[in-house]
């Protein structure tokens, strides 16, 4: 049965279908109860399965992150709503010392099994401190994974996904994406985990791109397909590990890349892959890897300087035909 | 059970059962000898890294101990020597973790300041200041969504109570009523900074009340103090009152590290607190109880020699890591259908 549903409730339903069927899974986070979730992914969640397992917590990111990595310990399955990426940065300690190192540092012994969900990404004039895109800080990170959901089918499938990995995975959700409707075929098997996923196939560029960026490169292609450019689009879904392979096999097709990449191009994610690129495919490339990231200023408020800060379609529009009109 | 007016307790008239006495005695022995092994080795370049010793407190390791069972959870910092040898978790181990040897407590991936033993509910070994607060209120957490009647104990110093995290653990160990058993070591420097130099409230019982907890004050540098203080509040959040506070007051009587010069404490203010040891003055006690006799004494520093000798036998004999290991275990191994 297909159904049509917004990212939002594809979020809501995963965080259900958790709850309901894994009694060692629980929910917490700032106002995920009374308040149903400041996007409102938790709405009703509080009611169907009670203050025990849909927790509201004080502002305590640290306190509530850790808490959430002990309880993993203790042989629970908590799922922590982080309200949004900056404040993220306050639970750092937490995610960087231990959630991360503990299994390696321990020598083996130890396992943190916790999903910890955010909002990440701009485009909502909520300035400087609420609109950042640190995905790619957390890439960097061993001992974690990294998932970005573009998709309402993922919204839908990553959380299940992430809640069956024995060690942590932080799922970035882009807060434009949470109005997003978007069909689910309940029949769908969902894609492993680390798996990138060729949201538009194509001959002449490869885009790869995540999260909030993969509508804004899918409107660019349909753009360049007027023109008789035919790109194809990667969402990389996992951000740490990344899908390598299947980035090169594309490449291998196009012999072309673009990144696209909401993160601040200095040290992004974007660079990161621009280095797998060259490493693992520079002699399959018609040109240089090029990149479409967010310039390189703390997020303005006013709408018109956003938009210019984001990477838009039109500049990866340009991007692609720049690298075309090198084309000897 | 307040904390600004609570006296320090000091059960002096207690006549200690002997077999238990000697135990304690015993432990804290150990640990005294064991760390003194492990700076001899420092010098010598077989342990390397950071190497903080515990002397001086060994009192309350070993008390707080006695108040634990093997359901219960502990969490410690970088300075837990003392608290893993009186866990049970085996010297050989410890002296090979700090080795950096494959048969370390850890594998070798964490050194002194990271001695973990899972069999043993022993998270840690967290070098991070206030860091491992929240996982301990975490494990609490997981005890009670599961049903389960058990404490975590939870190490730090008193320089953790000026992190964020200490106020945040507190706060949500209280809020949800969690099996929390908060062991401040008050050992009156933070590094080297003493608690007056970096706190506005020097009283940290009451910073704890702030919280909602009870909180109390024992002599750590009297292990029988410290038994009986920690398994009053052990019970306590045992039966589900809520997570407690305990500060022990202590004193380390080495460097904060190898590498600390003590350029802010006086020789003086040391040698007041060895007047103190725990070890010694312990000794004369049970002396003067007549529990115990120079032969007994003798016995118990040749086995404890013997243990750590074997100790430094097992670090020494045991394997490194192979380099082609280096990368084992960042994640846990999945078979993937």
């Amino acid at each position: 049965m297909t159904l049509k549903l917004t990212y939002r409730e594809a979020v809501r339903a995963a965080l259900r279908e958790a709850l309901a069927s894994d009694s060692r899974v629980f929910l917490m986070g700032e106002d995920v109860g009374r308040y149903g979730g400041a996007y409102a992914c938790s709405k009703g969640l509080l009611e169907e399965f009670g203050p025990e397992r849909v927790r509201d917590t004080p502002l305590s990111e640290a306190a509530f992150v850790g808490a959430g990595i002990g309880a993993a310990l203790g042989g629970m399955r908590p799922i922590v709503e982080v309200m949004t990426v900056n404040f993220s940065l306050l639970a750092l300690d937490q995610i960087v010392n231990n959630a991360a190192t503990l299994r390696h540092m321990s020598g083996g012994q130890l396992s943190v099994p916790l999903v910890v969900r955010m909002a990440t990404g701009g485009g909502r004039q909520l300035a400087a401190q609420h609109s950042h895109s640190l995905e790619g800080w957390y890439a960097h990170i061993p001992g974690i994974k990294v998932v970005a959901p573009a998709t309402v089918a993922d919204a839908r499938g990553m959380l299940c996904l992430a809640l069956r990995e024995p060690d942590p995975v932080f799922i970035f959700e882009h807060a434009m994406l949470y109005p997003m409707e978007g069909e689910l075929d309940e029949a769908t098997v969902h894609l492993d985990l680390p798996r990138a996923a060729v949201r538009r196939p194509g001959t002449d560029v490869t885009m790869i791109t995540y999260g909030g960026s993969l509508r804004k490169a899918l409107e660019a292609a349909d753009r360049l397909a007027e023109e008789g450019v035919e790109a194809e689009v990667l969402d990389l879904r996992s951000l740490r590990p990344l899908d390598t392979p299947s980035i090169l096999v594309s490449i291998a097709k196009t012999h072309r890349a673009l990144v696209v990449d909401e993160g601040w191009r200095t040290g992004s994610l974007a660079a990161e892959i621009s280095a797998q690129i060259m490493e693992g495919a520079f002699y399959d490339l018609d040109g240089p890897v090029a990149r479409v990231c967010s310039a390189e200023v703390p997020m303005p408020y006013a709408k018109h300087m956003e938009d210019a800060a984001l990477p838009q379609p039109g500049a990866i529009v340009r991007a692609v035909q720049e690298m075309l009109a090198r084309r000897g | 059970m307040t904390g600004a007016a609570a006296p320090a307790i000091r059960p002096d008239h207690v006549v200690p059962e002997r077999i238990h006495a000697l135990e304690l005695l015993r432990e804290m022995l150990r640990i005294r000898r064991f760390e003194e092994k492990a700076a001899e080795l420092y010098t010598g370049g077989k342990i390397r890294g950071f190497l903080h010793l515990y002397i001086g407190e060994e009192a309350v390791a070993v008390g707080t101990m006695q108040a634990l069972t093997a359901e219960d959870a502990i969490v410690a910092t970088y300075r837990e020597h003392g608290q893993a040898l009186a866990r049970g978790i085996p010297a050989g181990a410890l002296m090979a973790e700090m080795y950096g040897k494959a048969n370390g407590c850890s594998r070798g991936r964490g050194g002194s300041m990271h001695f973990f033993d899972v069999t043993r509910r022993f998270y840690g070994g967290h070098a991070i200041v206030g860091g491992g607060l929240p996982v301990a209120v975490g494990l609490a957490l997981a005890d009670t969504l599961q049903r389960r009647t058990r404490v975590t104990a939870c190490f730090f110093g008193d320089g953790a109570v000026a992190e964020g995290e200490f106020h945040e653990s507190l706060n949500l160990a209280a809020l949800w009523k969690l099996p929390v058993l908060f062991l401040c070591e008050n050992n009156l420097y933070a590094m080297g900074t003493a608690l007056a130099r970096h706190q506005a409230q020097t009283d940290l019982c009451r910073k704890a009340e702030s919280y909602g907890l009870c909180a109390e004050r024992a002599d750590g540098m009297d292990v029988l103090a410290v038994e009986a203080a920690t398994r009053r509040v052990a019970e306590a959040v045992r039966l589900g009152l809520g997570p407690h506070f305990l500060e022990l007051q202590t004193y380390r009587f080495r460097a904060h590290s190898m590498y600390d010069p003590e350029l802010y404490r006086t020789k003086d203010e040391v040698e007041q607190w060895k007047s103190r040891d725990p070890i010694t003055t312990f000794a004369a006690r049970l002396r003067d109880c007549r529990l115990l006799s120079e032969a007994d004494l003798a016995d118990l520093e040749a086995a404890v020699t013997a243990e750590i000798d074997d100790a430094v036998r097992v670090a020494e004999e045991g394997p490194w890591e192979p380099v082609e290991d280096l990368t084992r275990d960042v994640y846990t191994p999945v078979s993937r259908s």
